[in-house]
């Protein structure tokens, strides 16, 4: 079975600093994964590669084993993977829901020029998008206007619209109050098993590693140090060094 | 809500009318609605955040290939003369969009600037094409083969200017509600979330770029015929720039407002010339002014206000 | 060859010197207060009219006509101190944090009204006032006659040029304008009047244009019209240079005054297209232009 993602030797440096030296990292079908790694290691940088944003000196990066390495973020976007960010990116001066039908209209081909956006069949599938991610009472409110917590999720539901066969989350919870995270993951979870998408996401919190990953990732100055099943990876001392700090 | 259809056509009735009780404001009216075309361009690009202080190439663009076609080529039937100018502008807007709208803010207002400059130094220029500084005169059209007087094509003129004011109208209004116009406003608030549904930013202001210059090229089109001579003076950066007032004056929101700002100048300026000729851009600059600080969004905000519209969702501010 | 092509040099380097100072201060405008200033070439023309006025007058009234020369830079002084601060103070400040659009609108209408004072308080005449250019004569080198105030001009120009890097690397106010331009932010959070810093650099901004517009007039005169022509002609530069760059804009002015010369010289017909030729083909390969760097955006 060919990996739904897979990077090479990923390299690249910024004014010398190394933010990528020779990642090597394959995602399954259906898996859901977890980064995590002290700032500064490049963990965005990866997701940035990943997704066009910035290209890579030198390695490779497939997807259904199919490279995509350095192409446009439009045109991998379109190949099928989505992202989220961890400064949400909306078009906030739209409303939430219409920032959702702008993605399904995006999906199906951006080159309308006559029907509306804002049609029956986009908003009945973009409300059940904002549902699933209980963001339906928030559907009317101008994107720009929404609290934190909220716009990370429209950012996620943007994303989710896209239809992804991977989708890549940066610090979903971050921002968001403690309080609150467990139950953002508990719908984050339930949305993406709903619709069938693989996940890759940065983060930060442990304890929300432990209980959504199927695996974890620990990157450690711009290249994986250790991988595999959280508890596992959890055990190890080098792990606890650099990320726990303990 | 409902009012505000009701107003356009109300608006549009009152100018099919204003002829009729003072013919003298027929002409002043068919270069307002010129005008108000090429405006209505700008006022596509100033959505997506754009300001192009070169537009008035496009609007002479369109002027002198009515022109060149009616002289030069002989074939003068406003029929053709109108979708030749379109089709001319458009192809224009297409291959100068091609390498502008890849920069944005200043750098887009100023290679704009810098193309417009260059189609004016060639039109006053290229005398054997242009007529140099002197430029083209153009003979009263035929229309569908019919000659007509001079009158009498000045008042169909008149007409089809404000039926194509209403069709194209409509037909923009479709278009910026659409997917791909709804876009464009997306380029302006979040251009790095758009590259990421898989929409390209290029193309998506290509096209709003090659149809606003399409439009400013109807306005030329409207405009040579109605005056009679076409100058190179109708690429110069100035009148671009009045391009972009007329559009903010009127306000870039809807379809209207352009075309309210340039009616608004032209019979202000009719009222000008008579007490003031010496101080228009004054009265233009502090007018300009005044809406910038007092009206954000232009005279059209005000009758929108008036018919009870508070949804402004999905505008773009400037 | 030698003998047309020199002359022609000398008077290419002449029109740069004239150029660079609305450039310069275009320019310098937009790094301190990231807006250009489309009114800009109008400040240039009321240069030149205040500038020639008083020339005139000068020479009317029966003073010595020595009292031309300084008259040149007071005037372009005098012009600053008129409108520099007043138009800071209350347009421009306004327009802080605006968008490109609205800072462009606003210094348009600016530029609209001006040109009508302009035609109220100058009228619509031709205005000639070489005394200077006529006082400063001619000389001849290697068989070559020079017109002596070009030389001058072009000597003013590099002057202007070293006075500015130095201003900005060593006096105190320079120093701070540099860092307002290199972070507002830190600056304003570092206690620096941001707001004082963009009155002065604005009033500077208007300073060159007055002088360079006044120091046109003993080789050109002024006419209506000469604001919107010089606008342009100062964006091509500056945007060729790099907005922001102060030494971009002394290179691009010598290279489009050049490309003018060589236009003149082998295709007439493109003497007035070559500034924009030129600022296209910069733009198209480096879009920041020749000095210029841009900025990248995180996500």
């Amino acid at each position: 079975m060919t990996a739904l993602l897979k990077a090479e030797n990923l390299e690249v440096a910024f004014g010398g600093v190394k933010a990528a030296d020779g990642v090597n990292l394959s995602i399954d079908e259906g898996e859901f994964v977890a980064i995590i790694g002290p700032n500064g290691s490049g963990k965005t940088t990866f997701l940035n590669l990943c997704t066009g944003y910035v290209r890579p000196v030198s390695g490779e990066v497939w997807l259904d084993g199919k490279p995509i390495t350095a192409m446009a973020p439009r045109r991998i976007a379109r190949k099928g993977i989505a992202r989220a960010f961890q400064i949400p990116q909306l078009f906030t001066e739209h409303t939430v829901i219409e920032n959702v039908m702008l993605a399904l209209a995006a999906h199906r081909g951006i080159w309308q020029a006559f029907a509306p956006l804002d049609r029956p069949d986009y908003r009945a599938e973009a409300m059940a998008l904002l549902d699933l991610l209980k963001l339906a009472d928030h559907a009317n409110a101008m994107a720009g206007a929404l609290p934190e917590g909220l716009r990370k999720l429209a950012d996620v539901t943007v994303a989710m619209a896209l239809k992804p066969r991977l989708l890549l989350l940066d610090e979903p919870t971050s921002g968001v109050s403690a309080l609150e995270r467990f139950p953002l993951m508990d719908t984050l979870m339930t949305a993406m098993r709903a619709q069938g998408v693989t996940a890759l996401f940065v983060e930060h919190d442990m304890e929300i590693v432990e209980t959504y990953a199927d695996r974890v990732v620990v990157w450690d100055s711009g290249s994986v140090m250790a991988e595999g099943k959280p508890s596992e990876v959890m055990k190890d001392p080098r792990v606890l060094k650099s990320v726990v700090g303990a | 809500m409902r009012a505000l259809p009701l107003i356009l056509a109300a608006g549009l009735a009152l100018l099919a009318l204003a002829p009729l009780a003072a013919p003298y404001l027929q002409f002043v009216l068919t270069v307002a609605v010129a005008k108000g075309f090429a405006a209505l361009g700008v006022a596509l690009l100033l959505r997506a955040g754009l300001i192009s202080l070169g537009h008035a190439m496009f609007f002479a663009v369109g002027a002198y290939a009515a022109a060149f076609l009616a002289q030069a080529v002989g074939i003068n039937d406003f029929l053709l003369l109108l979708p030749f100018a379109v089709a001319v502008s458009a192809l224009a807007g297409l291959l100068v969009g091609a390498f502008l709208v890849r920069y944005r803010a200043i750098f887009f207002a100023m290679l704009n600037l810098a193309v417009s400059m260059v189609a004016y130094a060639l039109a006053s220029k290229l005398y054997s094409i242009t007529g140099g500084t002197d430029g083209l005169r153009i003979d009263v059209p035929t229309l569908m083969g019919m000659s007509l007087e001079k009158a009498q094509f000045d008042q169909a003129l008149y007409y089809i200017s404000l039926v194509l004011l209403a069709v194209v109208g409509w037909l923009v209004h479709r278009y910026l509600k659409s997917p791909l116009g709804q876009a464009l406003a997306a380029v302006h608030t979040n251009e790095v979330r758009l590259e990421y549904l898989g929409v390209s930013a290029w193309s998506t202001l290509l096209a709003a770029y090659t149809i606003s210059a399409a439009l400013a090229g109807i306005g030329g089109a409207i405009a040579a015929v109605a005056i009679g001579h076409v100058l190179p003076e109708y690429a110069f950066w100035t009148e671009s720039g009045h391009l972009v007032l007329t559009a903010v004056l009127g306000g870039i929101a809807g379809i209207a407002g352009p075309f309210v700002g340039s009616i608004f100048l032209e019979l202000i300026h009719t009222v000008a010339v008579g007490y003031a000729a010496e101080a228009w851009n004054l009265i233009v600059g502090v007018a300009l002014l005044a809406v910038i600080f007092f009206l954000p969004r232009g005279l059209f905000g005000l009758i929108e206000s008036a018919a009870g519209v508070k949804d402004h969702r999905g505008e773009t501010e400037l | 060859m030698l003998q047309t092509l020199i002359p022609l040099f000398v008077d290419a380097l002449a029109n740069a010197a004239l150029i660079f100072f609305v450039a310069v201060g275009l320019t310098l405008v937009f790094s301190v207060l990231r807006i250009l200033n489309v009114a800009h070439g109008s400040l240039y023309s009321i240069g030149a009219y205040v500038a020639a006025s008083v020339g005139l007058w000068i020479v009317a009234a029966g003073l010595p006509a020595w009292l031309t020369f300084p008259a040149l830079v007071l005037s372009a002084a005098f012009t600053a101190l008129l409108f520099g601060p007043v138009i800071e103070r209350t347009l421009i400040r306004w327009t802080y944090g605006k968008s490109e659009a609205v800072q462009v609108l606003v210094t348009f209408g600016l530029f609209l009204i001006l040109e009508d004072l302009q035609r109220m308080v100058f009228g619509v005449q031709s205005i000639y006032a070489d005394t200077p250019m006529a006082l400063l004569g001619i000389s001849e080198i290697g068989g070559i006659v020079y017109l002596n105030y070009q030389l001058a001009l072009i000597g003013l120009a590099v002057a202007v040029l070293i006075g500015l890097r130095l201003f900005i690397r060593r006096s105190r106010t320079g120093k701070l304008l540099a860092a307002v331009v290199a972070d507002r932010e830190v600056s304003q959070a570092m206690g620096i009047d941001t707001n004082k810093m963009f009155m002065i650099a604005f009033t500077l901004g208007v300073l060159l244009a007055a002088l360079g517009g006044a120091m046109a007039t003993p080789t050109t005169g002024v006419a209506p019209g000469l604001g919107a022509d010089t606008m342009v002609l100062a964006f091509a530069v500056a945007a060729i240079g790099g907005l922001g760059q102060v030494e971009g804009a002394a290179v691009a002015s010598v290279i489009v005054a050049v490309a003018k010369v060589l236009a003149i010289y082998y295709a007439p017909a493109l003497d007035a297209v070559a500034p924009y030729l030129v600022m296209l083909a910069v733009l198209l390969v480096r879009p920041y232009g020749l000095f210029g760097a841009g900025a990248t955006r995180r996500i």
